[in-house]
């Protein structure tokens, strides 16, 4: 028994020892209204700060809002104990953010997928046209029918400007072919309505449609199933959704938010987290089109070579992606 | 048997039955508490700690019970004229709108005294002309008002998100959201409010607008029962046919308690838009629509029950919040889960306990 408390308290002392080498952090996370399991963008930052809890045993605080007054009210209560860095979760969380970090100037925020102009608060948007722009060229060379469909979660600028990378994408590998675009809902039950999903799905295929991209969160589970059913293809977005239907899924549009989530924690962590805004495109690697052994079969070389050209002419200018956000048009 | 029963006195009736329901939802809430390893003592203590302990915690629940207050009355009045009014989340959308659009046309233009009385007549406005058509279709093309103004809530989402994403959207911006108005057009918070008197008190998104809940409250009480258009609508509600033989004009009770409906969950919007969030956003309603069902019928479509019940809805909330964010087990979808079996025994169930508690009554006399 002696024993045991010698073994506890000297492994105690280790374990301080080597946390005292890096900075002593109280990381906090709010998430939005999708909820941390919404298999996509939540579910990302969930993985993120879940493997910087693994690697550093730090374990962090969490909330999930139900309305737009708890944002500000769950963002205060983590700074009035302290908590930092604090993750907020999606554009919505961007005026809570600014109101509270102003307030609390030594604490450090990170806010995903919005810019807050402010000396303590890091922000990471990411140039999801990029990544969506790669995987229409993808959906162009594979589609057989000549015309390819785009399926978008809750109608908003964001979700806009996937659709128009998409359809920049499919326009460079071949003009020729027809992109039709499906926008699930106006309210945010749209995130996560997989029987729609479905339904716009089948319509698509009935008009001629053999390859879909959802860029629509749990909605696209629908889409991927009714893809499967019906013997055609789809494009996942946000994690690698490969292997949900191998041999389906002709690829995933990444957008890493977990790599966001573990970086701000991890540089807080190393003492060298900076403020400021961080902008993740292909350059770096903050979107991008994923490729495992649940899709190499479907992607050929010639897919692949293309593809990889035009990532390269992305990242040195050569080619310019429009942003559906700066316009609020998608002028191709 | 039973009809030899006498019926149960008004303070059983309105005093006993909520504090059982309410007791009841605790009891199977404490049931799933203890099935996840919560100590439902404990829990309830942090719930209530949570919404009454301390001022930003009593500014939230005041907050959300501002909210119960529009949408409950909202729902009151309709079924004293025996409509069920559904649309409160529409109607509290739209009223919403009014607000928005006024404040965005104006605010650089007006001083607070003016534009503030302004944002309260358009929410009204708004909100009950999005209740009149529903109400139209019922009195004069009878189509059933349960259905029309769950349809309208439907509209009024698609034109909102129309609206923000297409035409109002501040420019270079991601989230669908107007500009901010100016400070004239921002109703001031309490904790602005007692700042003027020289007393501090922690931020919070209580703001004036819950004076004037309280102000809907005392009106709509006069007008039900203190008015003659109030004792027409009762008679509509109570036996329509009976009114018309009585010489009132059953359509037109329908399009005026359904318009004053529809303009007391516009006041959500006043609330929302005027008073916290100052620019026009999207699903600011956020529920409370449906939730004011609820209120009205805890509260027995009175306005000091649905004050009381708003209170007890404010807490859920509010607590609710605190419980999961000082609990990490419990997840927000057991917090919905508790104010559920709220809903469920005072709302759903509520009359469950009256055949049980009249027997009870009928012996102990």
């Amino acid at each position: 028994m002696k024993l045991l408390h010698k073994l506890a308290t000297a492994s105690t002392i280790l374990m301080l020892s080597s946390a005292a080498l890096a900075v002593d952090i109280k990381p906090a996370v709010v998430f939005d209204m999708g909820g941390k399991f919404d298999k996509s963008f939540n579910q990302g930052v969930y993985d993120g700060v879940e493997r910087f809890k693994t690697e550093t045993g730090i374990s962090y605080r969490e909330f999930e809002v139900t309305n737009e007054a708890q944002r500000e009210q769950a963002i205060r209560k983590m700074a009035q104990r302290g908590l930092s860095p604090i993750i907020g979760v999606g554009f919505a969380q961007g005026p809570a953010i600014e109101k509270v970090a102003s307030e609390y100037p030594n604490l450090k925020f990170t806010i995903i997928d919005s810019v807050v102009d402010l000396p303590n608060v890091q922000s990471v948007v990411f140039k999801e046209h990029e990544g969506s722009f790669l995987v229409g060229i993808l959906a162009a060379m594979s589609s057989k029918t000549g015309k390819v469909g785009y399926i978008g979660g809750m109608d908003i600028p964001m979700i806009r400007a996937f659709g128009c990378g998409y359809a920049q994408g499919v326009k460079m590998a071949d003009p020729s072919i027809e992109v039709i675009q499906n926008m699930t809902g106006t309210t945010p039950t749209a995130w996560n309505d997989p029987g729609r999903g479905a339904e716009l799905s089948r319509g698509q295929f009935d008009r001629g449609v053999d390859i879909i991209y959802a860029a629509a969160g749990g909605t696209g589970v629908g889409v991927y199933q009714a893809a499967k059913d019906a013997g055609k293809m789809a494009i996942g977005v946000d994690s690698n959704q490969n292997h949900i239907h191998p041999g389906t899924m002709l690829t995933s549009m990444l957008k890493r938010v977990d790599v966001a989530a573990y970086n701000s924690y991890k540089a807080a962590y190393e003492g060298n987290w900076k403020a400021g805004i961080h902008v993740l495109g292909l350059k770096e690697d903050g979107v991008g089109w994923a490729l495992d052994e649940h899709n190499a079969s479907m992607i050929t070389d010639a897919m692949k070579a293309k593809v990889e050209q035009a990532r390269a002419d992305v990242i040195s200018g050569k080619i310019k992606v429009h942003d559906y956000r700066s316009n609020n048009a998608c002028d191709i | 048997m039973s009809d030899l029963l006498q019926p149960l006195p008004r303070w059983i009736d309105v005093g006993v039955i909520p504090v059982l329901n309410v007791s009841m939802a605790m009891i199977v809430s404490s049931i799933l508490l203890l099935v996840v390893g919560i100590e439902p003592v404990e829990a309830v203590t942090i719930m209530l700690h949570g919404a009454f302990g301390y001022d930003e915690g009593i500014g939230y629940t005041l907050y959300y019970a501002t909210n119960f207050v529009f949408t409950g009355l909202a729902v009151a009045i309709a079924f004293h004229a025996g409509l069920f009014n559904i649309g409160g989340e529409g109607q509290a959308y739209i009223g919403g709108l009014g607000v928005g659009l006024a404040m965005l046309l104006l605010d650089s233009s007006m001083p607070a005294f003016l534009l503030l009385p302004i944002a309260l007549i358009m929410a009204a406005l708004f909100g009950g002309a999005w209740a009149l058509i529903p109400a139209y279709l019922q009195a004069y093309r009878g189509s059933h008002i349960v259905i029309t103004t769950i349809m309208f809530n439907f509209i009024a989402s698609a034109i909102m998100v129309y609206l923000m994403v297409n035409v109002l959207i501040m420019p270079g911006q991601q989230s669908p959201q107007t500009r901010e108005f100016a400070e004239s057009a921002q109703l001031p918070f309490m904790h602005e409010v007692f700042a003027w008197f020289g007393v501090n008190i922690s931020q919070s998104p209580l703001n004036l607008s819950i004076v004037w809940a309280v102000i809907c409250c005392i009106g709509l009480w006069l007008f039900i029962w203190r008015s003659r258009w109030g004792y027409e609508t009762r008679a509509v509600g109570f036996n329509e046919k009976a009114a018309v033989y009585g010489g009132i004009n059953p359509k037109r009770v329908v399009l005026i308690s359904m318009c004053i409906s529809g303009a007391l969950a516009g006041f959500v919007g006043f609330n929302e838009i005027s008073g916290v969030h100052h620019r026009l956003i999207l699903n600011f309603t956020a529920g409370y629509g449906f939730t004011g069902i609820a209120v009205s019928l805890m509260g027995r479509n009175h306005p000091v029950g649905i004050v009381l019940a708003s209170l007890l809805f404010g807490m859920l909330y509010q607590g609710g919040a605190e419980l999961a964010f000082e609990v990490p087990t419990v997840t927000r979808e057991m917090v919905v889960a508790i104010q559920g079996f709220v809903i469920l025994f005072s709302g759903a169930l509520a009359y469950m306990s009256t055949p049980f508690l009249t027997r009870l009554y009928n012996r102990w006399k």
